[in-house]
């Protein structure tokens, strides 16, 4: 991978008639039905993909649609598939993925378009509600501060799985979400993952039945897209499998499960 | 389907697939053993005629078979084709049904005195 970028950022080098290197990016413009255009953008150092999308937007097209906010990985809104790989744009630097001086830039997948690069998260964002991904106090402000230790196998393995900012990488990089519109997702798990794991929470029962089945954890095939696209280095595949057995509990009877 | 028994489809899944890890290896070993002397149907027999050790042994094989493929084959039907619900569900239980059958009767026809 790195030998080919090396050579692709080489090859756009080449090309450039004055110095100055141009990438030959071609971008998803319109709804579904849209199509791609071409624009030619000067490659600069350290340049990421959203800054090739900015320069598109403030020096060609100013109609061109796209989402970013924070510019440093903490937000999640500007993930976008390039060069047909779901990708946080932000911080990911042209040289990693232009292939031969070419980035090909799209919404991302399994989503609705809504129009050019924004992509509608209404449904990802709705399975987390769906998997009971809200925080359910077991105490009121009265109590004492709960003493969680960090050292605790619930502690950490919470932890291992915090740290995702919605960018919906992972759900874009999901077959089984393509197979089955249903699947609540890898992101939706992961926080119901946590939340299984966070000893002040009281709403475990539901959330596990929520994310049994089908859609839910059962439907998962560890195929491992999630995990090894997470721009943050989580793996969702182990908290699927963190929830596979805590789940084992309806399979004997111990829950009620529902339709 | 019930979450519980989509549970229940899952752990069968896991537990059959364990049970068929063994049984695969000894098959093989057993294979790999019985034909260095060369191999007959009389020696097959000779060895698995009136045996309840091996009857019992590929009768395991033969219901974690035909469970495990049922509901694999269901989550490829309900994923690739779209095929779910009550209709794939009883084809599940006919295509396990079948698979039984014809792997009991070959068992039985080496086993059976």
């Amino acid at each position: 991978m790195e030998v080919m970028n090396d050579w692709a950022t080489a090859s756009a080098e080449a090309t450039s008639p004055a110095g100055a290197s141009l990438l030959r990016v071609t971008v998803w413009r319109g709804g579904a039905d849209g199509k791609f255009q071409e624009f030619r953008v000067p490659r600069r150092e350290s340049q990421t993909v959203l800054d090739v999308v900015t320069y598109i937007q403030r020096n060609v097209d100013p109609t061109l649609a796209y989402r970013f906010a924070c510019r440093v990985g903490m937000c999640g809104s500007c993930a976008m598939t390039v060069n047909g790989v779901p990708r946080w744009t932000c911080r990911m630097h042209v040289d990693r993925v232009a292939i031969a001086g070419r980035l090909e830039i799209a919404p991302l997948a399994n989503m609705p378009v809504v129009r050019d690069l924004v992509a509608d998260m209404r449904e990802f964002f709705d399975k987390w509600a769906r998997a009971k991904g809200r925080f359910k106090p077991s105490a009121t402000r009265t109590d004492d501060f709960a003493k969680v230790s960090p050292q605790s196998r619930p502690r950490r393995e919470a932890d291992a799985g915090i740290e995702c900012i919605g960018c919906g990488v992972c759900y874009a990089a999901c077959d089984i979400v393509k197979w089955n519109r249903d699947y609540l997702g890898p992101a939706a798990l992961n926080r119901a993952w946590t939340l299984v794991n966070d000893m002040r929470d009281a709403g475990s029962r539901e959330r596990l039945v929520a994310v049994s089945g089908d859609a839910g954890c059962h439907g998962c095939h560890t195929l491992g897209s999630c995990t090894e696209l997470c721009p943050k280095s989580l793996s969702p595949t182990r908290s699927i499998a963190g929830l596979k057995r805590a789940t084992c509990a309806i399979a004997f009877g111990g829950e009620e499960g529902g339709e | 389907m019930s979450v519980r028994t989509e549970a229940r489809l899952w752990l069968a899944q896991r537990v059959t697939a364990a049970i068929l890890a063994v049984c695969v290896v000894v098959h093989l070993i057993t294979i790999i053993y019985a034909v260095r002397g060369g191999l007959s149907a009389g020696d097959i027999l000779g060895r698995t005629r009136g045996s309840i050790a091996w009857g019992s042994f590929y009768a395991v094989f033969v219901f974690a078979a035909a469970i495990h493929a049922a509901i694999g084959l269901r989550t490829v039907a309900a994923e690739w084709l779209r095929f779910r619900g009550a209709a794939a569900a009883w084809t599940m239980i006919a295509i396990a049904l079948v698979l039984a059958f014809m792997g009991l009767r070959a068992v039985f026809a080496v086993v059976a005195t």
